[in-house]
C-alpha cells in the first residue's frame, strides 16, 4: 500500500484497528496533506508584518504567509532574498489565529528545519527566494512539517509530491500582477492530468518518462483522475477577476502575494478576493464585489521580461 | 503491484462497505463557503443523497441535513455573515435541521468558543464549549483510533485532527459521544446535531456519513408524519 517512498495513509491506522487503538500518529501523509485540504477554496495572502496578518485575518484569508518582502519588492531591490527573520516569524504566528506559513529557498534544509523548529504550519520552498542549490530540491518526507511547492507543469509538480510535498501551487510569475503565467501553469497540470486518464495502461511508463515523473504517480493519477495532492494558483494574482478565473480553470484555492498589499486599498481587495474565490462561478457576484475595491497593483508584462529576471524557471 | 488504484477507496483496508442506500431521497447540504466540503460531497453522493452546496440563503431551501466542513472558521464565519446565510442558518437549525460540523463547522455549531477573534460571526446553537487549535499548530496534528458512542458495530474509527478543536465542556442538553485516552471530549451529540473535533470526510470510512444520513431520514419521518424511516432503514 505504498506508493514511492514509505508514506503512511490513515486506513493502515484503521487496519492496525484493534491492536493499535488510541496510539497517536502525527505528522502522517494524511495529516500533512490534510491541513492543505482546509485550506481549500480560500486565499492565501502574503504578510510581511503583523498589521498586514491581521488585516489578511480580517478580510477571511484562510492562512498567511510570513515574509521580508513581497516578490514585487523582491524584484526591485535584487540582491539575495532569503528566509525571513525568525522574530518576525513569531509575531506573525502569534498575531493571527490562521495557519501560518513561511518560505525556505529552494534546496536550503537548514532554512526550513529553522522554520519547522519556529512551529509554522506549513513551508512553501519557493523560487521567489533564491535557490541555495540548483540541482536538488529539499527532501520534504524528513520532516514533520508539511511543504507546498511550485509548478510550471505536471512532471514538475510529480516530481515534488515525490519528495514529499503535501500540496502543490502554480508557480506562475510572482510580483508581476500578471497572471498569464499562472494560467499557463495550472492549464499545463490539468491539460497532462487529462491527457494520461485517457492513455491505455502500456503507455504510462514512456509518459513517465516524458515528463520527468515517478511512474507510480502517474499510475496513480491514471486511476483516479486527480493530483494526490491539493493544487493552488500563486503568481500573479491581482483581482477577484482573476482569482475567479483560477478556480474556474479548475484550481482548489489561490495564493495572492504582491497583489494585495502593493494595490490601493489592501483590505477592501483581499476581501473582493475572498468573496470571488468562493463564489468563482457566480459572476453576478464577482462583479458586485469588485466594484470601488481602488487601483490593483501596477502589473509587469512577462513575455518582454528579460530571461534572467524570470522567478519560475528557478528550481526544476 | 495492484493495477494503479493506490488510492482508491475500495482497495484500502480501512474501507467498510455500507449501505449505499443511507442517503436514497434525503438532499443533504454541504456549507461551500471555504475548506473541505467536496469530500463531504463526494461520500454523500456514493452513499445516495442528492447533495447540494450551499453558499447563498436560497441554497438552504428543503434540505433534510446539513454538513458544516472544515476549514477556517473565521474565514468560514465571514462569509456566511457577509452573504446573509448566517441568520437562517442559525433558524434553520433551531428549528431541529439535522447538522453535522467537522472541526471549524463545530466551532461554528457551539454556544461557546474560546481563543477566537472578538466578534467572529458564529452559529452559537450547540450545547457545546469549544476552544480552537486546541492541540497546538500544524506539527502537533495526528491521527488515532477512536470509539464512537452511538455509531455502530463497536469497532474503532479513524479520526484525523488538523489543527483541531477540543470540546471542553458539554452542557446538559449535550453529550459526549468520542473521548481521547486522556479524557478530550472529541465528539458531542444533542439530539439532531453532531460536533467532532475530526474528519470522517478526509478518511475513506463512511460509517460516520451513513449515520448522519440515519439522523436525517429519521428525523424526515418524524416530521412529515411518515413510517418512512423504519421501512427503508435496516
Amino acid at each position: 500500500m505504498t506508493t514511492i517512498t514509505d508514506r503512511p495513509v490513515v486506513s493502515e491506522a484503521s487496519a492496525n484497528g484493534a491492536a493499535g487503538a488510541h496510539d497517536r500518529s502525527e505528522s502522517t501523509w494524511a495529516v500533512k496533506r490534510g491541513l492543505a485540504q482546509m485550506l481549500k477554496g480560500g486565499v492565501i495572502m502574503d504578510v510581511v508584518t503583523s498589521d498586514q496578518a491581521k488585516i489578511a485575518e480580517d478580510a477571511g484569508a484562510c492562512a498567511v504567509m510570513a515574509l521580508e518582502r513581497v516578490p514585487a519588492d523582491i524584484r526591485k531591490s535584487g540582491g539575495v532574498a532569503r528566509m525571513s527573520d525568525p522574530d518576525l516569524i513569531r509575531a506573525i504566528c502569534e498575531s493571527v489565529t490562521i495557519p501560518v506559513m513561511a518560505k525556505a529557498r529552494i534546496g536550503h534544509f537548514v532554512e526550513a528545519q529553522v522554520l519547522e523548529a519556529l512551529g509554522v504550519d506549513y513551508i512553501d520552498e519557493s523560487e521567489v527566494l533564491t535557490p541555495a542549490d540548483d540541482e536538488f530540491h529539499i527532501d520534504k518526507h524528513g520532516f514533520k512539517v508539511p511543504f507546498v511547492c511550485g509548478c510550471r507543469d505536471l512532471g514538475e509538480a510529480l516530481r515534488r509530491v515525490g519528495e514529499g510535498a503535501a500540496m502543490i501551487r502554480t508557480k506562475g510569475e510572482a510580483g508581476t500582477g500578471n497572471v498569464v503565467e499562472a494560467v499557463r501553469h495550472a492549464r499545463a497540470v490539468l491539460g497532462e492530468i487529462r491527457k494520461i486518464r485517457s492513455l491505455p495502461v502500456e503507455e504510462l511508463m514512456t509518459e513517465a518518462k516524458r515528463l520527468g515523473a515517478p511512474y507510480e504517480l502517474i499510475r496513480e493519477i491514471h486511476s483516479t483522475g486527480v493530483l494526490p495532492v491539493v493544487n493552488f494558483a500563486a503568481g500573479g494574482i491581482a483581482t477577484p477577476s482573476d482569482a475567479a478565473l483560477m478556480m474556474q480553470i479548475g484550481v482548489d484555492g489561490v495564493f495572492v502575494g504582491s497583489g494585495i498589499f502593493k494595490s490601493e486599498n489592501p483590505a477592501k481587495m483581499a476581501r473582493a478576493i475572498v468573496m470571488a474565490t468562493t463564489h468563482f462561478r457566480d459572476a453576478a457576484i464577482v462583479a458586485e464585489v469588485s466594484r470601488g475595491v481602488g487601483e490593483p497593483m501596477r502589473g509587469l508584462e512577462v513575455a518582454s521580461m528579460p530571461a534572467g529576471e524570470r522567478l519560475a524557471s528557478r528550481g526544476w | 503491484m495492484p493495477t494503479g488504484t493506490l488510492h482508491s477507496p475500495s482497495t484500502q483496508p480501512g474501507w467498510r462497505e455500507t449501505s449505499s442506500l443511507a442517503g436514497q431521497g434525503l438532499t443533504i447540504g454541504v456549507l461551500a463557503m471555504q475548506g473541505a466540503f467536496v469530500e463531504h460531497v463526494r461520500i454523500l453522493a456514493t452513499l445516495g443523497a442528492t447533495v447540494r452546496e450551499v453558499r447563498l440563503p436560497r441554497d438552504l431551501d428543503g434540505l433534510d441535513g446539513i454538513i458544516l466542513p472544515g476549514g477556517e472558521s473565521t474565514t468560514i464565519g465571514k462569509l456566511l455573515e457577509a452573504w446573509g446565510v448566517l441568520a437562517p442558518l442559525r433558524s434553520a437549525i433551531g428549528r431541529g435541521l439535522p447538522c453535522w460540523g467537522t472541526c471549524a463547522g463545530a466551532i461554528l455549531m457551539a454556544r461557546e468558543v474560546l481563543d477566537t477573534l472578538p466578534g467572529q460571526p458564529l452559529l452559537s446553537v450547540m450545547d457545546i464549549s469549544v476552544r480552537r487549535n486546541a492541540f497546538g499548530r500544524q506539527v502537533q496534528s495526528f491521527e488515532t483510533m477512536i470509539m464512537i458512542d452511538g455509531m455502530d458495530s463497536g469497532l474503532p474509527f479513524p479520526a484525523m485532527f488538523i489543527r483541531a478543536p477540543k470540546i471542553e465542556a458539554v452542557g446538559p442538553d449535550a453529550r459526549a459521544i468520542a473521548v481521547l485516552e486522556d479524557g478530550t471530549i472529541v465528539a458531542a451529540r444533542q439530539g439532531n446535531w453532531l460536533a467532532t473535533s475530526f474528519h470522517p470526510e478526509l478518511t475513506s470510512d463512511t460509517r460516520f456519513h451513513a449515520w448522519f444520513l440515519d439522523i436525517a431520514r429519521a428525523n424526515r419521518g418524524q416530521n412529515s408524519g411518515l413510517t418512512l424511516a423504519s421501512t427503508a432503514m435496516p
